[in-house]
């Protein structure tokens, strides 16, 4: 048996650190969670007016979680309760497996030569642990919300698998690090701006985030997390904000340039870009008006992919043009 | 020593949720541990340094098998997907066909004289992979593709019900068309 996963090969612009480093790479998405759930919680005591409400916003999600920690667990009859947990607790094991793949500066914890994939299957998981939440509670609020999950599941995932190419293509390679150096000199943001944008739409619809909420919209009780209570819906949560951090992270590397920029180390500007990212995604929460679930799979089919996959098209010639 | 292991206890992981797929009672699990067999699969094939292969192994399957609890709503009439039900019939036939294919395929492992290896693997095994798949067939795959597509959409077309003229009137002039679902793009 050979060793698995052949690594990138000699020329890698990224260092593989030891595996025990993933804790400290689990630890700095935590940190990201927070800081998103605090500027949430700030806009969201700015948003329901009145004076001195930061202060009260900066408290929000810890009392939330302290909250939630403390309440007794709701059950409902005939729950599915093995798919029920994977789906609540999957999505933030599925966060921490994206930033895997994402490189702090030179040091990546798993330099797969087929990075950018891996963080698509990881996205793509997302389908199945939303929709397992929604049915497992054996509530009809519960699944209509996976099911509206879905629904704009088939209209996002292809203009934003299509948006991933773009990079990969320019890069010629689908090894994070390697796009990340790929773009020295000129970032793929400014001659690739619709696939940053169809990424960014992506990464809000994956963590059912803004725009993509109906799936817990409180028309149907809450959606998916209708029958969520307890330390599964603090996971869930938590799980929904370390996706929308973990996109954050992955779109440095792809669009951002990765660790390039002046005065400061590699690993001080992934944060930095990585923390502007997030700051945009949280802020776009109260800004966007909500894609109606049966409405969306034509925006995403006649607008979103035929742009993108001119995108495509456009970076293909230029990749061509160049080499 | 550890590899082996991690690689046989992830067979011994797809072929058990395999087989629970005919044990389960209910729709959604019987899709999902197909998943799982599919995501072992997957990563058993990152062992095999096909990189780029087990990783669209597991995109794809898990994508498959979302979609596919939409149809199950979707075109079951009665709903029974949503009920507790049996996830085998037929159960006389199926288990003569499997344990005789079981029979054929393991007698066939045991008694085919396997080629002793011959070189070295190359560095890219993925490519040696696909060119050793398409490389001479390359112009065939390149055509089946938009054929395979076209095929698709003139079947879909063919089994709708509604034409354009249900949509957009008998002069095709009406706007926007008379769909009982509306789209997003306001056509």
């Amino acid at each position: 048996m050979a060793d698995p996963m052949a690594m990138p090969g000699p020329g890698s612009p990224t260092m593989e650190v030891a595996p025990a480093w993933a804790v400290a790479a689990v630890a700095l998405l935590g940190a990201l969670v927070v800081v998103a759930a605090l500027l949430d919680g700030i806009l969201a005591s700015r948003a329901s007016g009145g004076p001195g409400r930061t202060m009260s916003g900066l408290a929000r999600p810890f009392g939330e979680a302290a909250r939630l920690m403390r309440q007794r667990r709701r059950t409902t009859v005939q729950a599915d309760t093995v798919l029920w947990r994977i789906g609540g607790a999957g999505l933030l094991v599925t966060a921490a497996l994206m930033v895997t793949v994402v490189p702090l500066g030179d040091w990546t914890v798993f330099d797969l030569d087929v990075g950018v994939m891996w963080f698509n299957a990881m996205d793509v998981m997302v389908w199945a642990l939303v929709w397992l939440a929604g049915w497992g509670a054996n509530s009809a609020h519960a699944l209509v919300g996976g099911y509206r999950f879905l629904a704009h599941g088939l209209g996002y995932e292809l203009p934003l698998m299509f948006a991933l190419v773009a990079p990969a293509i320019a890069a010629e390679s689908l090894n994070v690090g390697r796009v990340a150096a790929a773009q020295e000199g000129l970032w793929f943001v400014v001659w690739m701006p619709v696939a940053f944008l169809v990424y960014l739409l992506g990464v809000a619809a994956f963590s059912v985030w803004g725009p993509f909420a109906p799936a817990l919209g409180s028309d149907v009780a809450g959606g998916v997390r209708a029958e969520l209570s307890g330390v599964d819906r603090l996971l869930f949560e938590t799980g929904r904000y370390a996706l929308l951090a973990a996109g954050a992270a992955f779109a440095v590397p792809m669009f951002l340039g990765g660790g390039a920029g002046p005065l400061l180390p590699g690993w001080a500007w992934v944060l930095v870009k990585t923390l502007a990212v997030l700051t945009v995604l949280v802020w776009l929460r109260r800004r966007l008006p909500a894609f109606r679930p049966d409405t969306f799979m034509e925006v995403g089919w006649m607008v979103l992919l035929p742009a993108v996959l001119v995108q495509d098209l456009l970076v293909a010639v230029i990749a061509v043009w160049r080499s | 020593m550890v590899i082996d292991i991690a690689f046989w206890a992830l067979g011994l992981v797809a072929v058990l949720s395999g087989a629970a797929v005919f044990y389960v009672d209910s729709m959604a699990r019987a899709t999902y541990a197909l998943a799982l067999s599919f995501v072992a699969v997957g990563l058993q094939v990152l062992f095999l340094q096909q990189n780029y292969v087990g990783v669209v192994t597991i995109l794809m399957m898990v994508m498959e098998m979302a979609v596919m609890a939409v149809y199950m709503v979707m075109f079951m009439g009665m709903n029974p997907a949503l009920m507790p039900m049996s996830m085998v019939h037929g159960n006389r036939t199926a288990v003569v066909v499997a344990v005789t294919t079981f029979l054929v395929l393991a007698a066939g492992i045991l008694m085919v004289d396997w080629p002793a290896r011959r070189g070295s693997p190359p560095a890219d095994v993925t490519m040696a992979l696909g060119e050793s798949l398409m490389g001479p067939k390359m112009l065939v795959m390149a055509v089946v593709s938009p054929v395979m597509v076209a095929t698709i959409v003139a079947g879909v077309v063919l089994a709708a019900r509604r034409t354009r003229y249900d949509r957009f009137g008998d002069d095709l002039s009406r706007r926007p068309a008379d769909d009982p679902q509306p789209g997003g793009v306001g056509r």
